[in-house]
């Protein structure tokens, strides 16, 4: 799990340039960098079993209704899951050009531009699938399922909005600014956005079993 | 200054010990047939956390006696058996007594939780709100009415919301202000509350339970002795709480049958 | 998410320029006494209102000076309204176990000192840690605005049980816009303890000097550590209820809140929600919550208490053991908050067990402590009166919780004084007491100046003895039957205690006193306390090792390196009877 610099003694940064840092103290802080962002997911895990067994119990309710879930979301999934996929592809391109095992990290440049697409898109979707319940006169304090809905579904949303602000930064860094990144920074957001899509499919799943 | 500490640490001790032993906090006599149960736990866990109490206070005097001021140069010892003597200690020590305590009291928890009310007891139901609590009960014909929330109506003293013009169940509940019970009769209160989390608490009957709006909750009981008792609220319930209480008045079965009779008319 | 960018040759650079250096530091030394300074205003709030209590619950017609400018509805004439007196409850109890007990003990001490006593130049990423407090500064500002707006604070209690606090106003004073500056508070404090949290958890485990195993760590690491491992599972699980109720109260969501409600003769607009589900979650945190009030002060005292006594205590492996498992268990006891709520009856018993059971590792810490003392040479000052302070207490405070472990026992305990007399010496007096003995200890360290000894001794001797003069009775008065969170006590069977109670107020009066000497020590000792020497106590942990007040980037250039435990104390060396820890110097093998 712990990310190691380079094999050279002068530890590298993502578009190959020397950096000042000991090679102890880099190896220390990507280590911490890696272990923050685990920790960091447990938490939203926490926070997201906390949602869960609230959910488990009010289902005992007799108001539990049903929910009929906007069919865009499958899409949306699909989006989400794709873009983690481009994220890989980035990831490991930029990984290969930092290495100079291929020539230029341009490809892993447009991976990552799609990814950033692919992200908004995800949202813009789920933004289409809350619009699709309203038109049906389904809102937030409808009945107890769609209370549910929104909120899992906001939550996840702003979590997601979160990663695409990290990824953000790091394209901004990456493409416009030509500066070095480390390299533990874009594994870090690419182990937090594919744990996004992770949890999308688990709320998801949550939402078709108990909401419908 | 150590050794002033020790002195402190033992007034304290028996200072704290003294009114427990001397009984001058007792209990309110016990009312109810279950409270024994109760009160047993409650005086052996006294016991065996008074014994705890006075000798880690008396082992930590001692100690800040014999070990502070001492000369330079001092030998230091270790305490026999080392961290494995107290650890085994704590172990079988408290492990035996949390074991005892928690098999033990399971007996008074059951008796007021496990075991259902007697088919024959006195159903009675207790409704809590901001800052009353009012007592039903079903009449001659034995059914109580439905409550209906929107049909409360305090000015009219129509606190259970109920509907005789509609529901025959209610032409017939009696609403009283005071729980009026027959001495050595299982009473069976079902808890409704009306607007806020409220709880139950009659410290002579041995018994509490919260309220729950949206829950079907109850206790039963038999009272033992007749008199009035207080019903205090002990849940945090708004400005009033500190004033929310109501009386339980046990009467021999003869006083509750009359008075039973009285409300009906 | 690594801090820095490539050209930095430190995990941040020095820092320079007003702002940078006292307001928005990225040092974590700045960040601790932030957060120091933070739980002291909080603490003193929180004092002045557990006084204006209990004046209130002996002489309720008495006119209090001031206290109108503060709230003219709460205290019209300076008198105190019923509502307000729950109002100033419910601040004094979120203030101290919020913004004291979890800031004080945890993050103050723990900033400051976790990364020196591992060898670490900083925290593991110093802008979360420098957001994680201003986050929980606004936290505060948001509770503190409840005192301002017109319908004062909330009256729910700390607890804030539902559905009190889920339906607005309809119930009662406070509870519009107080009750949802309560929540929006508390959720903004969660997020800033998550992310105090990942800093502890990753630097602990991550940047650790060469040759500081896990179990060379001191024990007040260790605790910091534990803490915020529990701290990180249980805000998680405070910051969704919080959003849940925030939307019960302004969305229309019944997450909380069942149909058929009348308050204020209106039936309420909900259905379907489970009170017992707000409890639930609330206390899923709410239990932790006290563990990690009071786990940093057993690491702060045990440190203590080994350097006053000049020799190790019996096995600090079983004492990080003990630690450990008293995290574990507080996630599994937080049904004993709810024996009586409704709940099914056989969950109480479920709940009762390791309740019960928690008993253990909490015993084997107190004989571990007793029995180091044994044969010991303890050197008496202020920080060891408050530390060996911390034992008595402890047990004292312990003890009662024995009793309302066993949901039998709590029919008839639960809600009265005695809970109150049981939490209050666990919490506002041992964990403060690690917090004292910590700030004794550690002032030399932090300024390179010792604190007034006399003035240490007489806020010890008022503070142990006032302590135990308020909360012991409170036990007694439990035992009778004396109900908690009463404005005043009208029942029948209260009328022969008020004189108790009164004895309690003036006790707590002059108790209270204490603390300001103890501020005006640190004060005035800051600018002209006594200057210490290198070694002021002749102790082992790697922060003795470097400069009063420590450099920027605390070990200067050098990598520390650390060559055994920290708490080599009573043998013959170079130094005296002590071994440093980065000491090479040969030490005798001992068992652990």
């Amino acid at each position: 799990m712990a990310s190691t610099t380079t094999t050279a003694v002068a530890p590298v940064g993502i578009s190959g340039q020397t950096l000042a840092r000991t090679p102890v103290k880099v190896a220390a802080a990507d280590r911490a960098s890696r272990s923050g962002i685990w920790v960091g997911l447990f938490a939203i895990t926490m926070s997201f079993m906390a949602f869960t067994s609230a959910l488990f119990v009010r289902e005992g309710s007799l108001d539990w209704g049903h929910l009929v879930l906007p069919s865009i979301l499958y899409l949306n999934t699909f989006v989400l899951l794709a873009s983690s996929g481009t994220f890989e592809l980035a990831r490991r391109h930029m990984a290969a050009a930092a290495q100079g095992r291929i020539q230029s990290s341009e490809l892993g440049k447009i991976w990552m531009l799609a990814t950033l697409v692919l992200g908004f898109g995800f949202c813009a979707g789920q933004y289409t699938a809350w619009q699709s319940l309203r038109a049906h006169g389904v809102y937030l304090a409808t009945n107890p399922n769609s209370s549910f809905f929104y909120v899992l579904t906001f939550i996840h949303v702003l979590h997601v909005l979160g990663g695409i602000a990290a990824f953000g930064y790091l394209l901004l860094k990456t493409v416009l600014r030509g500066a070095s990144v480390w390299r533990s920074f874009l594994e870090n957001t690419a182990i937090y956005w594919h744990f996004m899509g992770v949890l999308w499919v688990y709320l998801l799943l949550l939402c078709r079993m108990k909401l419908q | 200054m150590g050794k002033f500490f020790a002195v402190v640490l033992v007034v304290i001790a028996l200072a704290s010990a003294y009114p427990i032993v001397k009984h001058h906090f007792p209990l309110p006599e016990d009312i109810s047939t279950h409270g024994h149960l109760i009160d047993k736990q409650l005086h052996e866990t006294m016991v065996e956390a008074g014994i705890a109490f006075v000798g880690a206070q008396l082992v930590l005097a001692l100690f800040l006696w014999s070990f502070t001021g001492r000369k330079p140069g001092a030998p230091l010892k270790s305490f026999p058996g080392g961290a494995k003597g107290l650890v085994i200690f704590a172990f079988v020590i408290v492990g035996l007594e949390v074991l005892a305590l928690g098999v033990l009291g399971q007996k008074a928890w059951a008796s007021v939780y496990f075991t259902p009310a007697k088919a024959d007891a006195l159903q009675v139901q207790a409704q809590a709100e901001q800052f009353a609590f009012y007592f039903r009960y079903a009449g001659p014909d034995g059914k109580f009415g439905q409550i209906h929330p929107e049909k409360i109506d305090e000015g009219n003293q129509n606190y259970f919301g109920l509907d005789p013009e509609n529901d025959v169940a209610a032409r017939d509940d009696i609403v009283s202000g005071e729980l009026v019970i027959p001495v050595n009769k299982e009473v069976h209160l079902m808890l409704h509350g009306k607007d806020v989390g409220h709880s139950f608490y009659v410290r002579e009957l041995r018994i509490q339970q919260d309220f729950v709006p949206g829950l079907d909750l109850s206790v039963h009981f038999t009272a033992t002795k007749t008199g009035k008792y207080e019903i205090v609220c002990t849940q945090l319930c708004g400005l009033g709480h500190y004033n929310m209480k109501a009386y339980l008045n046990v009467m021999s079965q003869a006083d509750f049958d009359a008075w039973l009779k009285q409300q009906s008319q | 998410m690594s801090e820095s960018s490539a050209q930095q040759a430190h995990v941040h650079a020095p820092s320079t320029g007003f702002w940078r250096k006292y307001v928005f530091s990225l040092d974590h030394k700045v960040i601790g006494k932030q957060y120091y300074a933070l739980a002291l205003a909080a603490v003193f709030t929180g004092m002045i209102l557990s006084w204006l209590m209990r004046i209130h619950l002996v002489w309720p017609e008495a006119k209090i000076p001031g206290l109108e400018l503060l709230s003219k509805a709460g205290a019209p004439g300076g008198v105190m309204t019923p509502e307000y007196y729950l109002s100033l409850l419910t601040m004094h109890g979120t203030l101290m176990v919020f913004f004291v007990l979890t800031n004080a003990p945890f993050a103050a001490f723990g900033n400051y000192f976790l990364p020196i006593q591992i060898g670490a130049e900083d925290m593991a990423f110093p802008r979360f840690n420098m957001m994680s407090f201003w986050i929980t500064f606004l936290a505060w500002v948001v509770l503190m605005l409840a005192f301002v707006i017109p319908d004062g604070p909330p009256i729910a209690g700390w607890t804030e049980y539902t559905p009190l606090s889920a339906i607005g106003k309809d119930a009662g004073p406070g509870m519009q816009w107080g009750a949802s500056l309560w929540g929006l508070s508390i959720a903004i404090f969660c997020a800033a303890s998550l992310l105090g949290s990942l800093n502890f958890i990753a630097t602990t485990l991550d940047l650790r000097a060469k040759g500081m195993t896990l179990m060379r760590m001191p024990l007040c690491t260790w605790a910091w550590f534990i803490t915020s491992c529990i701290a990180l599972l249980a805000f998680a699980v405070l910051l969704p209820a919080c959003i849940l109720l925030i939307l019960d109260r302004h969305a229309g969501t019944s997450f909380f809140i069942p149909a058929g409600i009348v308050a204020s003769d209106r039936v309420q607009p909900h259905s379907g929600g489970s009170p017992l589900l707000w409890q639930h979650l609330f206390w899923f945190f709410g239990h932790p919550e006290v563990y990690i009030a009071i786990l940093p002060s057993m690491g702060i005292v045990s440190h203590i208490l080994i350097n006053s006594m000049r020799k190790p205590l019996l096995s600090a492996r079983v004492v990080i053991y003990s630690m450990m498992s008293i995290g574990f268990l507080s996630y599994m006891v937080w049904g004993h908050h709810m024996f009586l709520s409704g709940m099914n009856p056989m969950s109480a018993l479920a709940f009762s067990f390791p309740t019960l059971t928690i008993t253990i590792p909490a015993t084997v810490l107190t004989l571990i402590w007793l029995g180091s003392l044994y044969g010991a040479n303890i050197q008496v000052n202020s920080a060891s009166l408050f530390a060996l302070g911390f034992i008595s207490m402890f047990v004292s405070g312990g003890v009662s919780g024995f009793f309302l472990a066993q949901p039998s026992i709590d029919i008839y305990l639960h809600a009265t004084y005695f809970v109150v007399g049981h939490f209050h010496m666990v919490m506002g007096v041992a964990s403060l007491f690690g917090v004292f003995a910590g700030t004794y200890f550690w002032f030399p360290k932090m300024t390179g100046r010792f604190m007034n000894e006399g003035l240490g001794k007489l806020h010890f001797w008022i503070t142990f003895i006032g302590a135990y003069c308020i909360f012991m009775p409170f036990h007694y008065l439990g035992l009778i039957g004396n109900v908690r969170r009463y404005q005043s006590f009208v029942n029948d069977f209260m009328a022969p205690y008020i004189p108790l109670h009164k004895f309690i107020t003036i006790a707590a009066l002059i108790t209270g006193g204490a603390p300001f000497i103890s501020l005006i020590n640190v004060v005035q000792s800051r600018f002209r306390g006594k200057w210490a020497p290198e070694h002021p106590w002749n102790a082992t942990s790697l922060e003795w090792s470097i400069p009063s007040p420590p450099p920027w980037n605390n070990f200067g250039d050098r990598h520390p390196v650390v060559y055994h435990d920290p708490y080599q104390y009573g043998i013959k060396a170079a130094k005296g009877d002590f071994v440093m820890q980065d000491s090479p110097e040969q030490v005798p093998a001992v068992g652990d």
